[in-house]
């Protein structure tokens, strides 16, 4: 049976010592470790932010104090989570972190991050005030352009809405878990110049 | 998989083997979320997020009463951005191109916009209306395609030789031309046509493509974005109302329209089609992003250029690993 | 939402211009911030309390 095979293929590829490991490599020192999963927390913090902006509908927000607090909320989570996994990608491009067959790591992050700007963009369209009435209006000429328009209309404010807040964020928050499995199931790069007759004296 | 690789990349694919540090990973990310989320409400509390209002028709016809009114007409006339633009609203024109490719025109029409009828005629038809716009609307349905194109075009021309000036246009045979966007001119300035245009004679409405695209057709809102440092030309795209941060990310997106032949929007073929040749670009560049790890070159940065000795500085110190020249 | 920060934040912003570079100071303040907080991630050291005593 399939699903007795991938139970199997689960528990051989990502054993609990690998999905919650209790030891990492010794040459997992430097606060460049960290931004990945900063990055992660404020994705946590935008879709929290999120849901209860969504909670109350989409001009919740310009006539409630507490609800432009929550639109704070999100308007600054998105700016850190950009900064952070920004900071994460030049980190991981130093370290050519796709080596030892990471190279699908690599890519499922980098799409991650082209997915992201998408889903960002669809969240200024659907500020319902100025701005998103300017980018609307502006950003259509791109899209028209290349043929997307026709799917992809950047001034139905419905289809904004709804793809910022299903389509986009659960194909983010898949791709997303996805990423951080295959780093959990390949372990941490090893440094640039690392061998195994380092690693052998070492012992 | 395991074939012609280099006994390097095959070390790297293997488990570690050697000297490990104790870990916690679930204290690492409630840490990280304990952090994050104090700098978030921090960061809101202090600085709180833009939220400027949104522009009104009722706003552009009291503001600038004459270029709303000389909208109206173009809408009249088919010579307005809406009505001239082709895919996907109209066959108004061929839009952009790509050399031989007009992927603008391959999906067709897929949002129809009649400009004259959609923006103009029927707000009007669906609201009561003065004996004088009631006469004008009768007189307009009646004529033929070409006399109301006739009409509107003279008209559409005496303002423009007028130089927007309606008070200097001479007398002419304008037809309803004139009583219809005076109409719609009181429709708008009585603060109706915002919520007119949406519904459309309907009663659920969630597309907002004809109000974005009427209201962008005049001067009101792109005046109001070249005041707010939001045009394209000037990095707008990065930009944000008031002065916090905006979509920096888009910095390179926003890069190629500040250089040559971008720029120039006369110039054939590339200038002309700016905004899909630099679709193009930024789908390649993306996509070279995302395929780092096999472009030659590229790939081969961190090695030679070595802020890895800096990452893994106190691993290189343990182990007496010296710098290898490639 | 009040205070003076806030109030503060809802002016029209300043741009620094060089050419054909123009860029807001909150956009550049947040790159550099960026750039900053990268280099000092790397040279900072990052606190190891195992350093040394290799487990296996």
């Amino acid at each position: 049976m399939w699903t007795a095979r991938a139970r199997e293929s689960w528990q051989k590829n990502l054993p609990i010592e690998k999905l919650i490991p209790d030891t990492q490599p010794a040459y997992v020192v430097s606060w460049i470790y960290v931004f990945g999963v900063l990055t992660i927390a404020a994705l946590s913090v935008i879709i929290i932010s999120g849901l209860a902006l969504a909670f109350a509908g989409p001009a919740w927000y310009h006539t409630s104090d507490f609800g432009h607090w929550v639109n704070s909320l999100h308007f600054w989570s998105v700016q850190l989570f950009f900064a952070f996994m920004v900071i994460h990608l030049w980190g991981k491009f130093w370290m050519a972190a796709w080596r030892g067959g990471r190279i699908k790591t690599w890519i499922s992050g980098a799409v991650v991050f082209v997915l992201s700007i998408a889903t960002g963009f669809t969240g200024y369209l659907i500020q319902t005030n100025f701005d998103s009435q300017w980018i609307a209006y502006e950003a259509k000429d791109g899209f028209n352009s290349a043929g997307i328009g026709a799917f992809f209309n950047v001034t139905n404010l419905g289809q904004m809405l709804l793809l910022h807040v299903a389509f986009l964020p659960a194909v983010l928050g898949l791709l997303t878990l996805i990423h951080v499995l295959m780093v959990r199931k390949r372990g941490v790069v090893p440094p640039i110049d690392a061998n195994s007759s380092n690693t052998e004296a070492s012992r | 998989m395991s074939k012609n690789l280099s006994p390097k990349e095959v070390f790297d694919a293997k488990p570690w083997t050697g000297k490990l540090r104790s870990y916690d990973i679930i204290k690492e990310g409630t840490i990280a979320v304990v952090v994050v989320a104090l700098l978030v409400v921090s960061l809101s509390f202090l600085f709180g997020s833009p939220d400027e209002k949104s522009l009104t028709f009722k706003g552009w016809a009291e503001s600038n009463s004459d270029n709303f009114y000389a909208t109206a007409v173009q809408e009249l006339a088919g010579t307005s951005g809406t009505a001239t633009y082709g895919r996907p609203y109209n066959e108004g024109s061929d839009g952009l191109n790509v050399g031989p490719l007009f992927l603008q025109k391959w999906a067709g029409v897929t949002h129809r916009i009649d400009a004259a009828n959609n923006f103009v005629i029927e707000p009007l038809m669906n609201q009561v209306q003065t004996p004088e716009v009631k006469a004008a609307l009768t007189q307009w349905s009646q004529a033929s395609v070409d006399a109301r194109t006739k009409w509107a075009t003279t008209y559409d021309d005496a303002i423009t030789k007028a130089e927007g000036k309606l008070s200097a246009i001479p007398a002419g045979e304008y037809g309803p031309v004139p009583a219809l966007a005076n109409g719609l001119t009181q429709m708008a300035k009585a603060g109706s046509l915002d919520a007119a245009l949406l519904s459309q004679g309907g009663f659920f409405q969630t597309d907002s493509t004809k109000q974005i695209l009427f209201f962008g057709d005049g001067a009101y809102l792109d005046d109001a974005g070249t005041a707010a440092n939001l045009q394209g030309g000037t990095w707008g795209m990065m930009n944000e109302t008031g002065r916090y941060p905006g979509q920096a990310w888009l910095w390179l997106y926003s890069f190629w329209y500040q250089i040559p032949p971008f720029t120039n929007e006369e110039s054939h073929p590339i200038g002309a089609n700016a905004d899909v040749y630099i679709m193009v670009i930024m789908g390649a560049m993306s996509l070279g992003l995302i395929l780092i790890p096999v472009i030659p070159g590229v790939r081969s940065l961190p090695m030679r250029i070595p802020i890895h000795r800096g990452i893994w500085r106190s691993y290189y110190q343990s182990e007496g690993i010296k710098r290898r020249r490639k | 939402m009040s205070g003076w920060i806030s109030n503060f934040m809802n002016h029209p912003a300043t741009y620094l211009k060089a050419g054909w570079v123009q860029i807001s100071v909150s956009n550049l303040i947040v790159i550099l911030l960026m750039l900053t907080v990268f280099a000092l991630a790397i040279f900072i050291p990052f606190p190891n309390e195992d350093s040394g005593k290799g487990k296996k």
